[in-house]
Parts: structure tokens; C-alpha cells; sequence
């Protein structure tokens, strides 16, 4: 191998800690990677992932320094560079694609002039040559209307073309190396696929060398020649991507590939069918309500739902769709306009002051971000022994035990009673989250992502925890989620939603053959897996256009219309798609017959 | 937790020397007034109303050191004795306007909907009357008595409290946990006292000491137009209108209570100031 490309040989990062003494949250950190190739840095979070990526543009954050090491990306000594020749090499020779794009953008300037900002900065090109350079990357990065895009403000963009958008801002400049820091994480599976595809493409084509930083081995299994997998800060292996999947030496490479092949955390035995919770022709949503009964933004449409009594429903669909509505019209947050819910056979108010407090109870809700769920004034005591006094008049010593045996179930140490929320990580907090919902001893729990803002290996402990409640308290769960291997591994029944209207619903057995309603196909099938060369095994169908705007439908029209790539011309756009049962047992809301569906299905059987 | 516990001296220390400097100047002259008020009218060294010297606008002496007034009084003990009053009266009507304020805005915050909405429309209206115009025809129509005085205070200060308890408290309402005690089936009560209330004490403690400020302000430019404390009471603004026929002479007399009402305000402003850009740096 000839004189790769970026070296980082020996590298250590200090940090200051709270009482003033230094450590290092980066160890001895060397790798090499060669020219026009794809190296990842892969860990938890806090494993010193983005402190080593910025340290390729020369960067420390606040309160870090480089203690040791070198960092060299052709004959350039990074970290031996001043400030003015930082400057020039950031935005230059090396650029950054950062997480979240929204960040990124100036809502109040138009695309282009923010993408060819760093040609003008650098003083490399003249504006009209750095205008065709960016409607050239535009286009490579399968973006809508190439030569108009440019002429938009960020506002008028969709989260995953403002991804790539930021990809061309970063590569305008032909810079040697980029470095992309998780760049998909805040997009749904879908749209994340076409970034993927996007970035792949560009990155191959145009022989840019590349780091890729993610928590997600799916995606770097499409994405990475190489592999480094860290932890606190330290290399805990590295290899060729293929070995790292299929042979990992490490134990902490085996539990990162463990925790992202969920197993099965529930049993197809048989289970009693007294529906605890049925929700009936269900519509609600935001803002005032009109003459005709109907708030103004509608956000969920003729929804049906059961869960019998000990088991999980699954709810499933791309942000925005009305996961989280549906669990706050069920908690009492949000009024329902239509429909009916009914608990335990009574029918529920769905206003909160008409609640009985047996039925705030009976039914806990648990929100997706534990960050801002735990009133920071309070102390884990304060917040556990609340939902004891108030339900049961449980005080004092009594509500003492209770709490050391309440942090007991969620495996947490009793020590940490006396803490703040601030004082504890994400993981923590959710399981005091999740505590809190038990100490009511609820019937029915619904978990909204619970596990969505946790590491891999977190989020698996969660849903062990979950099912481990279930068999041994017979709770049951509204469990919402984006990640459909996470529904498909605690879940009975499953639900897809699409646009706020149930699109497919059926057993999870049932949900892992086809036919599938066209969403839920698209759905399954853009779920990266971990192996290498799934993504250029992907038929072209998966990256059908997505529409620009999920403009209302005509009423009662199929919601998936605009992105739907069997949709029949004529029938589609006219009448409203009858709700098909098929003999597995799965409803789908669709127009075409179950042979026909699953006749140009891109997923075959799953197995689970 | 650890720090809850410690005896609340040594706490105000470590707060202080954690302080810049102009914080530390700004402690000091908020401790040194504080401690004026409590303890000056028991040190002052002469009787309030005493004529103790022959000498009227005399200057800094070892047995007057802040010098005499119009009268030949001592000038230490009267501005001992003033800024009792000054601080004692600005302090409840800036404590009356903060409460009130407060609790109108979380509960109006918690209840929401019309009543919210019909509350903050009334409080706007409120604010858009000048204090001072206010405080010159409530003493106008009934007289200048301390109860007055504090009432009107705290009535001109109230919306503006309000004002920003609210837009606070609107923050919080929005807040995860907030909406877990509401689906946990809490009344209005338990959610603005227990859940809200906690999270904007430190902003709203720091809009206390403004108010204050403002209140010291009204008071003191009432007092200077002969309309607010009345002789033979004498409040720190008193004290510099009886004696401002000395400003020709450059009498300490009219210098020194116009002194002690800048650097309580400066005072406090500089303190509140540090604290409340220590606690943006811990939260960033
Ligand atoms: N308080 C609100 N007021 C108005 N619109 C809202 C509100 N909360 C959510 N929405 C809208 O309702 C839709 C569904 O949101 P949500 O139920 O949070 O979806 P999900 O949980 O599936 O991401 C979105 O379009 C969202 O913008
Ligand atoms: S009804 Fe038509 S447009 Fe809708 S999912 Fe079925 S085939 Fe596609
Ligand atoms: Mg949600």
C-alpha cells in the first residue's frame, strides 16, 4: 500500500472535568486510511467518536486540547497548524457534514448562496462556475429539479434533501477528505435510504476520501471500506468491514452486532382475548374546532385499534404521521373529535377533567424523551413517591420501601433516590421514567420511543425490561416506534400508520409475509441490513421520487397516493381504497387484491 | 445536596467568590445596606430629629462624619434612619408586586384558555399607565401615608411581574413533564406550585431585585417632590430635597443621601447582573 492518504497515529484528546483535573477521552487513537476510501468510526455515544472526527479538521471543542499524537491528511500536519491556516484548511482541503442540516442553513438566505458561500470564502472560483459546480453535485446527489433547487430557502426543503443539500455545500470546494458525522440518524428509514444512496454515489464517483461517523453498524456496513470500533475513547478493533460483521474479535464489537439483530422478546403462545383497550373510528387532532366538529389540523382518521388484555400493539410510521397524537388522545392530552375509546369495556372520557382517578391509574403514559420528562427541581424520590401518595395515599416509610423496590425493577441502585435527574445519563432516566409509570401499577402502559434516544446496547437492556415486566406484572403495551425491528421484537400485534390513517394492521406473524400494503413494503424494505452490499442489492424501486409534500389528499382518497409506486390510474386517484382482510388475518387499506400486492412486492418472507 | 445542608453563611460565601468582580462589589454594597437597615437606626449616634450641632451644612467632622443638615442635624444618623425607611418600604411593595404577579401568571399559565387570555389582555392594559403618573394622583386624591405609598408601588409593578412570570411559566407548561403530571391526573394547584413554580425561581428572583431597583427609584423621586414620606419621617429622597438649597455649597448633606441611593440600585443591579449571567453559563 502506498502512503495512505489521512494517517492519525497515537492521538489523545484531555478534557477538563468539573473539578478541574484533566483526563483523556480519547486514548491512543492510530488509524490510516488510503486515498478515495471510506473509513468509520463506530462506538456508543460519549466513545469519543466526534472529538476524533473534529480532530481531522484541527478542532478541539471547548475545555478539550490534543495532548498527543499527529493527525496528517496528505503532507499537512494538522494539528501543528495556526488559526489562519485552520481557517483555510477547513471548508478547503477537508470539509464537514454535521448531523442535523436544519443547524447548518440560514433559514433567510436562498440554498445556493449558502452552498457556494465556501468557493467565495476561499476565493477559488468565480460565482458562476461555483453555480454550475453546484447544480453538477445537485444533480449527482438525486435531488429534485437540480437547476431550481438552488433558488429556495431552507424552509422549502424537505429534512432529507436539506441532508444532501448540505452534502453538495460540503463538497463544492473539492475537498480531499470529508468527514460525516452520523448524518442520517435524524431522518426515517425511507428517506434515509435515498441520502445513503445520494452520498455513496458522489463519494465513488468523485474518489473522495471520507470518514463516516455512526452508532448505526447497518448503515456503515453500506457505507465503509473500513471499520474502527471504539470505546471510551479507545480502539477497540479495526478491519476490513466484511470481517469486522462476519468475525469480530472483540466482545465489544459481538454486543454492539448483538444489540443491532433485536431477538424476539415475546412468545407466540396463546393468550386470553378480553380486549383491554378498543379504540373505534378514532379522528383527532390540533387548534380550534370548526363548525364541523373537526379541529383545524388534522392529524389522525378512522383509526381502530384492540389490545386484549396482557399484550403489546405495535404502532409504526415515519415521524409526523400521528404516533405520538394517538398516544396523548388515549392519555387524555389531546380530545378526541370522533370516535370512541373504551378501557376494560367502560368507555373512556377522552377529556381530561372527565377522568376518574382510577383511570389516570390504570393507564400510564411513558414520553419518548426522558431528557425533559423528569422535573429537574425534583429529586428521583420525590418524582417516584408522587404517583404512590397521589394514587394510593401511599406515605412515609411505606413509600420509602416502595421506592427502593420500584428502582429495584428497573435495575437501578437505591443511591441514586437522593439524585436530580441532571445527575444521571439517558438510560438512567429512562428507566426512573419508566418507574414512575409502574409505581402507579397501571394496566396499561404507553411507551412512545421509548428507546428511540438510547445507544443500541441501552435500548436493548430497556426492551428486556419491558418484556420482563410484562410476563412477570401482565401489564400491557401501546408500544410506538419508528424502528420496525425494535416493533417486530417486543410486539403481538402490529399497527402501520401512514399520513394519520391505519394503512396495514395484523398479527407480527402476519406482518412478516406478504402482500404488505405498498407503505408498509417500502417501509420493510429500507431498513438497512447488516451486511455489506445490501444497498447496491436494493432494486431501483425503493427510491420511487418522493412526492414533495404530503399535500391532503381529496377525502377519503388512499393517503399513500402521491408516493405509491403500484397505484392504478384512475382508481386510485377517484375512490377511497376499501379496507381488505386477507386469511392471514392482516387488514391493508388498499385497492389492489392480495395476489396483485404481493405479486410486485419488493420483501419476500421475514423471518423473525 | 451536600450544599442544601451547610449553614447558609458559608453558602452566601462560596456564592460570592464565585462571583466576578463587580459582582463581589455589588454583594458587598447589597450586604452593606441590608445590614444599614436592620441594624443603622440602633448605631446611629444621635436621635433622628436631634439638632446636634450649631453649624448647618457642615461639612465631614470626626463628631458629624457625614457632616449636618439644614438644621444642624447629624447626617449619619438621618441617613441611617432613611434608608430603613427607603429599603423597608421598597422592599414590601416590590415583594407585594413579585408575589402577585407571579401567582396571577402560573395559575392564569395553568389553567389556559380564555381565562389566560382574558387576564394577560388586562394585565397590558395595566402596564400601559405611567407609575409615576399613578403614584402622583393616588396621592393626590388620598394622601401620602406609608400604606399608600407601598400599594401604589406594588399596584405599578404588579403587570410587569406578571408580564414576565408568564412568559416563563408558558415555557414550562410546555414542558415533557409538565404534560406527565397532566396524564398523570394532577389538578391546577399541584401542577403550577410543584411542577412550574420551581423551574422559574432563579429568573423571577432576579426580576424581584429589578423591581426593586424601580421601586427605590419611584420612591425616592416621589419623596423628592415633597409627595411621598412626610416630615418628620425622612426617607433617603426626603433627605435630599430638605436639603438641596446645600447642593450650591456642595454640602455632604444633600451629596450623601443622593450617594447612598445610587449605590443601593447600582448595588443591586451589579449583583443580580453576575448571578444571572453565572447561571446561563451553567446551563450552556
Ligand atoms: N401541539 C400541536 N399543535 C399542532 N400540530 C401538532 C401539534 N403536535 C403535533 N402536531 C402535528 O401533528 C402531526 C403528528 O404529530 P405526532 O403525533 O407528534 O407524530 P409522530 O409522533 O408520529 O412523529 C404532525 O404533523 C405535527 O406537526
Ligand atoms: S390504494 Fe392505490 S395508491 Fe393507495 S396504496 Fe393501494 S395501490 Fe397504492
Ligand atoms: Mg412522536
Amino acid at each position: 500500500m502506498a502512503q495512505p492518504h489521512v494517517q492519525v497515529t497515537g492521538l489523545c484528546v484531555a478534557a477538563r472535568g468539573p473539578g478541574g483535573s484533566e483526563a483523556l477521552i480519547v486514548r491512543d487513537v492510530s488509524f490510516a486510511i488510503p486515498k478515495g476510501q471510506v473509513l468509520a468510526l463506530i462506538g456508543e455515544s460519549g466513545s469519543g467518536k466526534t472529538t476524533i472526527a473534529l480532530s481531522l479538521l484541527g478542532y478541539a471543542r471547548p475545555g478539550c486540547r490534543f495532548a498527543a499524537g499527529t493527525v496528517r491528511i496528505g503532507s499537512t500536519d494538522v494539528l501543528s497548524l495556526d488559526d489562519e491556516e485552520l481557517y483555510r484548511l477547513r471548508g478547503g482541503q477537508v470539509s464537514y457534514i454535521a448531523q442535523s442540516a436544519a443547524a447548518a442553513f440560514n433559514p433567510m438566505k436562498t440554498i445556493m448562496d449558502q452552498v457556494v458561500e465556501g468557493t467565495a470564502i476561499h476565493g477559488t472560483l468565480t460565482r458562476s462556475a461555483s453555480e454550475t459546480r453546484a447544480v453538477e453535485l445537485f444533480r449527482a446527489l438525486a435531488l429534485p429539479d437540480p437547476e431550481g433547487i438552488g433558488s429556495r430557502y431552507p424552509h422549502q426543503v424537505s429534512g432529507g434533501q436539506l441532508q444532501r443539500l448540505m452534502a453538495a455545500m460540503a463538497l463544492i470546494t473539492e475537498p480531499e477528505l470529508v468527514v460525516l458525522d452520523e448524518p442520517t440518524t435524524a431522518l426515517d428509514v425511507t428517506t434515509q435510504i435515498e441520502v445513503l444512496r445520494a452520498f455513496r454515489h458522489v463519494v465513488r464517483e468523485r474518489g473522495t476520501t471520507a470518514v463516516y461517523v455512526s452508532h448505526d453498524l447497518a448503515v456503515v456496513a453500506q457505507m465503509a471500506d473500513r471499520i474502527v470500533v471504539l470505546s471510551e475513547g479507545e480502539v477497540r478493533e479495526s478491519g476490513a468491514t466484511a470481517d469486522i460483521l462476519e468475525r469480530p474479535r472483540h466482545d465489544y464489537t459481538r454486543s454492539l452486532l448483538a444489540a443491532a439483530r433485536p431477538k424476539p422478546r415475546t412468545t407466540d403462545e396463546p393468550r386470553e382475548d378480553t380486549p383491554l383497550l378498543e379504540v373505534r373510528d378514532l379522528g383527532a387532532g390540533y387548534g380550534r374546532v370548526g363548525a364541523d366538529g373537526l379541529p383545524e389540523i388534522r392529524v389522525l382518521d378512522a383509526i381502530d385499534l384492540t389490545i386484549p388484555r396482557g399484550a403489546t400493539l405495535g404502532v409504526i410510521g415515519e415521524s409526523g404521521c400521528g404516533k405520538t397524537t394517538l398516544a396523548r388522545v388515549v392519555a387524555g392530552l389531546v380530545p378526541a373529535a370522533r370516535g370512541e375509546v373504551r378501557f376494560d369495556g367502560e368507555p373512556l372520557p377522552t377529556n381530561l377533567h372527565q377522568r376518574t382517578k382510577e383511570q389516570f391509574r390504570r393507564i400510564q403514559i411513558v414520553f419518548q424523551n426522558a431528557d425533559t420528562v423528569l422535573n429537574p427541581a425534583h429529586t428521583i424520590r420525590s418524582i417516584l413517591e408522587r404517583p404512590l401518595a397521589f394514587y394510593r395515599g401511599v406515605t412515609g416509610e411505606a413509600a420509602g420501601r416502595r421506592v427502593a423496590e420500584l428502582l429495584d425493577l428497573v435495575k437501578l441502585p437505591g443511591s441514586l433516590a437522593d439524585r436530580r435527574p441532571a445527575e444521571l445519563s439517558g438510560g438512567q432516566k429512562q428507566r426512573v421514567n419508566l418507574a414512575r409509570a409502574l409505581a402507579a401499577e397501571p394496566d396499561l402502559i404507553l411507551c412512545d420511543e421509548v428507546t428511540s434516544a438510547l445507544d443500541t446496547v441501552v435500548g436493548a437492556a430497556i426492551l428486556d425490561l419491558l418484556a420482563e415486566l410484562r410476563r412477570s406484572l401482565g401489564v400491557s403495551y401501546l408500544f410506538i416506534s419508528h424502528d420496525i425491528s425494535t416493533v417486530r421484537a417486543v410486539c403481538d400485534d402490529i399497527l402501520v400508520l401512514y399520513a394519520g390513517r391505519k394503512v396495514e394492521s395484523g398479527s407480527r406473524s402476519a406482518l412478516a409475509a406478504p402482500p404488505y400494503h405498498p407503505y408498509a413494503d417500502l417501509l420493510i424494505a429500507s431498513v438497512p441490513e447488516l451486511r455489506t452490499g445490501w444497498l447496491e442489492g436494493l432494486p431501483p424501486r425503493v427510491t420511487i421520487p418522493i412526492a414533495e409534500t404530503h399535500a391532503a389528499q381529496p377525502a377519503g382518497l388512499c393517503p399513500f397516493l402521491d408516493r405509491c409506486p403500484l397505484r392504478v390510474p384512475g382508481l386510485c386517484d377517484r375512490l377511497a381504497p376499501p379496507r381488505q382482510r386477507f386469511p392471514s388475518g392482516k387488514e391493508v387499506l388498499c385497492h389492489r387484491e392480495g395476489e396483485d400486492l404481493a405479486r410486485h412486492q419488493l420483501n419476500t418472507a421475514i423471518t423473525t | 445536596m451536600i450544599a442544601e445542608r451547610r449553614h447558609w453563611a458559608t453558602r452566601a460565601w462560596a456564592l460570592m467568590k464565585g462571583l466576578p468582580l463587580a459582582g463581589r462589589i455589588g454583594f458587598a454594597l447589597v450586604l452593606f445596606w441590608a445590614l444599614a437597615a436592620l441594624l443603622g437606626p440602633s448605631l446611629a449616634p444621635h436621635p433622628v430629629g436631634a439638632v446636634v450641632a450649631m453649624d448647618v451644612y457642615g461639612t465631614f467632622t470626626a463628631a458629624h462624619p457625614l457632616g449636618t443638615d439644614y438644621l444642624g442635624r447629624d447626617m449619619l444618623s438621618r441617613i441611617l434612619h432613611g434608608a430603613r425607611l427607603t429599603i423597608g418600604l421598597a422592599l414590601a411593595a416590590a415583594v407585594a408586586a413579585s408575589v402577585t404577579g407571579t401567582t396571577i401568571a402560573i395559575l392564569s399559565a395553568t389553567i389556559g384558555g380564555w381565562i389566560d387570555e382574558g387576564v394577560g389582555r388586562l394585565m397590558d392594559a395595566l402596564i400601559s399607565i405611567p407609575s409615576k403618573m399613578l403614584a402622583l394622583v393616588m396621592v393626590a386624591s388620598f394622601g401620602a401615608s406609608p400604606t399608600l405609598l407601598i400599594l401604589t408601588a406594588a399596584f405599578s409593578y404588579t403587570p410587569g411581574a406578571f408580564r414576565i412570570a408568564r412568559s416563563l411559566a408558558i415555557n414550562v407548561r410546555t414542558l415533557d413533564y409538565v404534560q406527565a403530571a397532566r396524564a398523570r391526573g394532577e389538578g391546577t394547584g399541584y401542577i403550577a406550585w410543584v411542577e412550574i413554580f420551581p423551574n422559574m425561581v432563579n429568573p423571577m428572583l432576579a426580576d424581584f431585585g429589578l423591581r426593586f431597583v424601580f421601586v427605590v427609584l419611584l420612591l425616592s423621586g416621589m419623596s423628592f417632590l415633597g409627595l411621598g414620606v412626610q416630615p418628620p419621617d425622612a426617607d433617603l429622597g426626603s433627605l435630599v430635597r430638605e436639603n438641596i438649597s446645600g447642593l450650591f455649597e456642595g454640602a455632604p448633606a444633600v451629596v450623601m443621601p443622593a450617594l447612598a441611593i445610587a449605590s443601593l440600585t447600582v448595588g443591586v443591579n451589579l449583583l443580580i447582573d453576575a448571578l444571572s449571567g453565572r447561571s446561563s453559563q451553567v446551563e450552556q
